[in-house]
């Protein structure tokens, strides 16, 4: 199992700070949300992690390796993007695979890969479903499901139910939870009720 | 030309076309609105009445007409112009030159203009392409006063070739491969005499030709090896001839004057003329007694040059006044030293350089005019195929 | 509804209406009617050489796309995503090079490459390329920029490396703009004319080409109308082709916002950054910096001769090339005078009635692109034989030629102008109406002053086409009424230098009036978003 660590992060958009000396530990299998406004540098702090901004000072440990120069595809942190950024071009089931498939796996086991998380998100049976025709309740767990087949060591969700009716929200809060459990995650979201039901840990980002 | 004959034949067709544009013309505006109706009908109004004008006979006296000419006419600043001064004198018609090309593209320029042409004149269109000239309806016939009341007496065995009057024959000469004497002397290389021999590959490299298809010399060239080789031999030894490194560009004085050895360039041997010769001699800077390029006598081929009135001319009598002096003595008197060709009126003295200098073939190529003309498309065609393709 | 009187839509339509009858449908009409002959058909199609031109033309403009969408896509993938410094200089030299005329283009690769690369198919692709660049950065960039870059992240976090986020994410997902990208190159290599009429050899003649060589070389109509029309439908083919492909692969990706541009932020993106925006100058400048050099190289060295004695085309005493320069740019000049009126009447007037006239005015926009699709060596011919008999006999008008260009022209003042004129707010007009104006003078008063600048972005660009048209000109212009092209063309097919280096003059000439123009088109287009705030 993996622990994620970010120590004294800066981050400065020309004269504009986002983020200012951040530090922050989770712990291998544990869920954390960070709370905080919006605006407030909390997906910053995210693409920090994932390698996508690189920060003006600090540093990035994932598994007790120092990952700040490494790119993005061999951190082995996965990322749940706020508006999901499923491919237009590939079905739900190509959707999911396509980490396995960069993976070299075969085609057999990748396809049985996609359909095991497809069905753990609910949504078996969608396969060949274009994702351009999803709801926003299921292009989220397509989206969920996709990151995890990847299997990377920490997970990275950006507002994940930001946008999703009440009702969904919270079975879907619920679901996540249960996904979740397992794994070294890091949630951003601005919901304080939504960050109880799912982390297991809460911080503020203005007290990093 | 078969082409241009079924062209003539669907003409009607083309009213066709006409009525589909009017249509959609009508069709198109009324789908706006009815007020234009007006228009729709007085486009096919304007069509209907179409009849080929009829040019009104012209007054001389002040006006200008344009020569239409190849591309090795001089333009200015020489005797023959001149003598053309001399004429506008005579007359009071000035004459303009307009040069066209080489002979080949001048032509397909007259045949696309045949009707309302780009002058009132035209020379320096040979045997070689004549029948094209008169199929495509580029001169209006018109038989020189000087040969009607016998003042001007020309070979018949020219004037018969434009048994109509189509166009008057004004000069000929021989195209024949000329060599650079200094060049081949330098390398001890004894220069080629036989058509044969330009496919030796003792003499790879050493030739430029124009292209038949836009040059008349270039044609006259053709011509020359398929009466040699025959309507099934010619091809195998442009073959050879190419597989020799034979040059091949646009126009005469192209070849002549910026790939010759002795202009300068780069290749030694050259279609050109066999008057050529007298012209280094005359041009030599410093002068000199003897030419310095020689005449392959075996490649030449009799070309006969004519000049004739434009289709649609809107000056037909002075026209036919330049026509007239065309082949006068005062300016057939100049084409030896200037064009390089012999005057085809016979009672022109050459001058000494030329009898010295110029080479008459004992027997010049030529073939059938009515062969040339049946077979002349295919033949080019063929041609460029084999050695440009 | 505040609709304008039915009387003036009609009369401003009659004047697109009929022009677009009189010099298009009509000799369209004519070729197609007059090809009909059995005998020329047979010959044609039965001739060996026309299927070796047809393979020719066909796998050149293959090769020549494949190359172009390759070598594009890097500054395409460039321009969409990076900020950096020269970024709209780069697009406009892009541009430029897109806008110049073919014989230039042509000409700037026969000074650029040795005498033993000149006249091949190599040269000629390369020409095709360097030509093309631009529109695989305008067309595919346009989209990419559109692609959330968030996208590519996405994938990078599932493990994708930078090659596969691009082969795997990105291309296939511009690939609609890609296979638009890729017909419009296509359809230039296809009927290239200009290009291979100044670096083609006989044996590289494209069926353009061979076009215009047997009609005006060989007096051959009919067979070159046969390979007008035999290139019309290969067109039509690949055009439709075209159209399906685009259709099935289409995604709902344009309707995105664009994506921000950002700087290279690590040593590799920066030096991927530096590298492809260099590179991609450099294949717009190389050549037209060999055009200005060899205008000023002798054998004997440096000299601004061709430059000072442009003009002296003697051979010998007394006998010139029958080209005369100074001549050319007069004609060129006045043509283009005469063919930016033409234009911008006739355009002007069609933008008005294609945005009165709403449903039919669609008819009157897609009549007018008509000649667009159409090669312009086809317009000229088709001009050539249809107005060449009483009263229609104006071969020797001097409007000919200019209305030969306008036509060309005509469908860009209307692009321009129609963008324009939609975007102007109706409301304006019923506000207007609602003031007591009664409809037409509400229109002009709020329309037609909308009109003016996008007019002069349509005279430009009339201008610059003009300038460089060489297709219909190389059929229309007579003796003595040579235009640039036509002389650039006849002074760089001779071998003398002097001769050559004056073509490369000329050349050099016709490239710069044409940057000048695209740069005041671009200015003027980039103030006018400015102001529209878009």
């Amino acid at each position: 199992m993996s622990d994620l660590e970010v120590r004294d992060v800066r981050v400065a958009f020309g004269d504009v700070v986002v983020l200012d000396g951040v530090s922050l530990h989770v712990a291998s299998g544990e869920t954390v949300a960070l709370l905080g406004p919006s605006g407030s540098g909390k997906s910053t702090l995210l693409r920090v992690i994932a390698g996508i901004v690189a920060p003006d000072a600090g540093i990035v440990v994932v598994d007790g390796i120092d990952v700040t120069h490494v790119a993005t595809h061999r951190r082995g942190v996965g990322m749940v993007f706020q508006d999901n950024q499923l491919f237009p071009h590939l079905s739900t089931l190509d959707n999911v695979t396509f980490g396995p498939k960069l993976a070299g796996a075969s085609k057999d086991e990748r396809n049985e890969l996609g359909r095991m998380w497809l069905d753990r998100v609910g949504l078996a049976g969608f396969d060949n479903r274009s994702v351009t025709e999803l709801s926003g309740g299921e292009a989220k767990r397509v989206a969920l499901a996709r990151t995890l087949a990847a299997q990377p060591s920490v997970v990275l969700l950006d507002e994940p139910l930001t946008g999703l009716d009440r009702e969904l929200h919270d079975r879907l809060a619920i679901d996540l939870a249960e996904l979740l459990k397992p794994i070294t995650t890091l949630l951003v979201t601005h919901d304080r009720d939504e960050a109880a039901v799912v982390a297991d840990r809460i911080v503020a980002l203005a007290d990093l | 030309m078969s082409e241009r004959t079924s062209r003539r034949g669907v003409r009607s067709s083309r009213w066709v076309a006409l009525g589909a544009a009017a249509a959609l013309l009508v069709a198109a505006s009324a789908c706006s609105s009815d007020d234009d109706e007006d228009h729709g009908s007085e486009s096919n109004d304007s069509v209907a009445v179409g009849q080929p004008p009829i040019a009104p006979p012209e007054t001389t006296g002040g006006e200008t007409i344009t020569l239409v000419t190849y591309d090795s006419f001089p333009e200015a600043d020489t005797s023959l112009n001149d003598a053309l001064a001399a004429f506008a004198d005579q007359t009071g018609i000035d004459v303009e030159i307009l040069v066209a090309g080489d002979a080949g593209t001048m032509l397909s320029k007259a045949s696309l203009t045949a009707g309302n042409p780009e002058g009132d004149v035209m020379w320096g269109v040979d045997n070689t392409l004549l029948s094209r000239a008169v199929t495509d309806g580029v001169f209006d016939p018109y038989v020189a006063a000087g040969i009607l009341d016998g003042s001007v007496t020309i070979d018949d065995a020219f004037t018969s070739l434009v048994p109509n009057g189509e166009a008057a024959p004004v000069d000929y000469g021989d195209v024949c491969v000329n060599y650079d004497i200094g060049w081949f002397a330098e390398r001890g290389l004894e220069p080629p005499t036989t058509l044969a021999d330009l496919a030796d590959p003792a003499y790879a490299g050493m030739l430029v030709v124009e292209n038949p298809a836009t040059s008349s010399p270039g044609l006259a060239f053709l011509l020359a090896t398929i009466h040699e080789y025959g309507l099934e031999g010619w091809q195998a030894y442009w073959s050879a001839l190419g597989a020799n490194g034979v040059e091949v560009v646009e126009s005469w004085t192209q070849a002549y004057y910026e790939r010759f050895t002795w202009a300068g360039g780069p290749t030694p041997m050259v279609v050109s003329y066999g008057s050529s010769p007298p012209a280094e001699v005359i041009f030599a800077d410093p002068p000199r007694n003897d030419s310095p390029t020689g005449v392959i006598e075996d490649t030449c081929f009799r070309q006969v040059e004519f000049a004739g009135v434009l289709r649609g001319t809107d000056s037909p009598d002075a026209a036919r006044q330049l026509v007239d002096f065309l082949i006068g003595e005062e300016f057939q008197s100049e084409l030896p030293l200037n064009l390089f060709v012999y005057p085809t009126n016979q009672a022109v003295d050459l001058p000494q350089e030329f009898v010295d200098f110029a080479v008459v073939p004992e027997v010049s190529r030529s073939l059938d005019p009515a062969v040339i003309d049946a077979n002349r498309s295919i033949w080019i065609d063929e041609w460029t195929e084999l050695v440009l393709g | 509804m505040n609709r304008l009187p039915r009387w003036l839509v009609a009369a401003l339509a009659i004047v697109p209406v009929v022009a677009l009858a009189v010099f298009y449908v009509w000799p369209f009409t004519t070729l197609v009617v007059e090809a009909l002959s059995g005998t020329a058909i047979a010959d044609t199609l039965g001739r060996p050489q026309t299927w070796e031109v047809v393979w020719f033309t066909l796998w050149q403009a293959v090769v020549s796309t494949a190359v172009t969408i390759t070598v594009g896509l890097v500054p395409a993938y460039l321009v969409a995503r990076f900020a950096f410094r020269g970024r709209s200089l780069l697009v406009g030299l892009l541009t430029a090079t897109f806008v110049l005329p073919t014989v230039v283009m042509g000409a700037a690769f026969l000074a650029l490459l040795p005498d033993s690369l000149d006249r091949t198919v190599w040269a000629v692709i390369g020409a095709h390329v360097a030509f093309n660049v631009a529109v695989v950065v305008r067309v595919v960039g346009s989209l990419w920029e559109h692609l959330p870059t968030d996208m590519e992240y996405a994938a990078a976090t599932l493990g994708a490396s930078r090659w596969h986020v691009v082969t795997r994410v990105s291309l296939p997902l511009v690939r609609p703009a890609i296979t638009a990208a890729a017909t419009i190159v296509f359809l230039f290599s296809f009927t290239s004319f200009g290009v291979i009429r100044i670096l083609g050899a006989p044996g590289t003649r494209t069926i353009e080409v061979e076009v215009w060589r047997r009609a005006t070389q060989l007096g051959d109509i009919g067979g070159a109308t046969v390979l007008a029309l035999l290139q019309l439908t290969l067109l039509a083919v690949v055009l439709t082709w075209s159209t399906i492909a685009q259709r099935t692969h289409s995604r709902a990706l344009a309707l995105r916002p664009v994506a921000p541009l950002r700087r290279a932020r690590t040593r590799a993106e920066r030096s991927f950054v530096s590298i492809a925006a260099w590179m991609t100058a450099l294949i717009a400048l190389v050549p037209l910096t060999a055009l200005v050099v060899r205008s000023f190289s002798t054998p004997d060295g440096w000299s601004t001769n061709a430059w000072t004695n442009l003009g002296r085309t003697d051979v010998r005493p007394g006998l010139r090339v029958g080209i005369d320069p100074v001549d050319a740019i007069v004609n060129s000049l006045i043509n283009a005078a005469w063919a930016t009126l033409f234009a911008v009447v006739i355009g002007g007037v069609a933008s008005l009635a294609i945005t009165a006239a709403k449903r039919h005015g669609r008819l009157i926009d897609g009549g007018l692109m008509l000649p667009l699709g159409t090669s312009a060596v086809t317009i000229g011919l088709g001009m050539l034989i249809t107005f060449d008999v009483a009263p229609v006999d104006w071969r020797a008008s001097w409007w000919l030629v200019p209305v030969g260009h306008a036509l060309v022209a005509v469908p860009f003042v209307v692009r321009v102008c129609v963008g324009v004129l939609r975007s102007v707010d109706p409301a304006m007009t019923d506000a207007a109406a609602t003031l007591g104006a009664p409809p037409v003078r509400a229109w002009r008063a709020t329309v037609v002053p909308y009109l003016w600048r996008p007019l002069g972005v349509g005279a430009a660009l009339a201008a610059a086409i003009s300038l460089g048209e060489f297709g219909a000109t190389s059929f229309l212009s007579r003796s003595g009424g040579e235009t640039l092209p036509i002389a650039i063309e006849q002074l760089l097919g001779r071998t003398g230098t002097t001769l050559q280096a004056q073509g490369y003059v000329l050349a050099t000439m016709l490239a710069a009036v044409t940057v000048v123009l695209v740069v005041v088109i671009e200015q003027a287009q980039s103030s006018r978003d400015r102001a529209v705030g878009t």
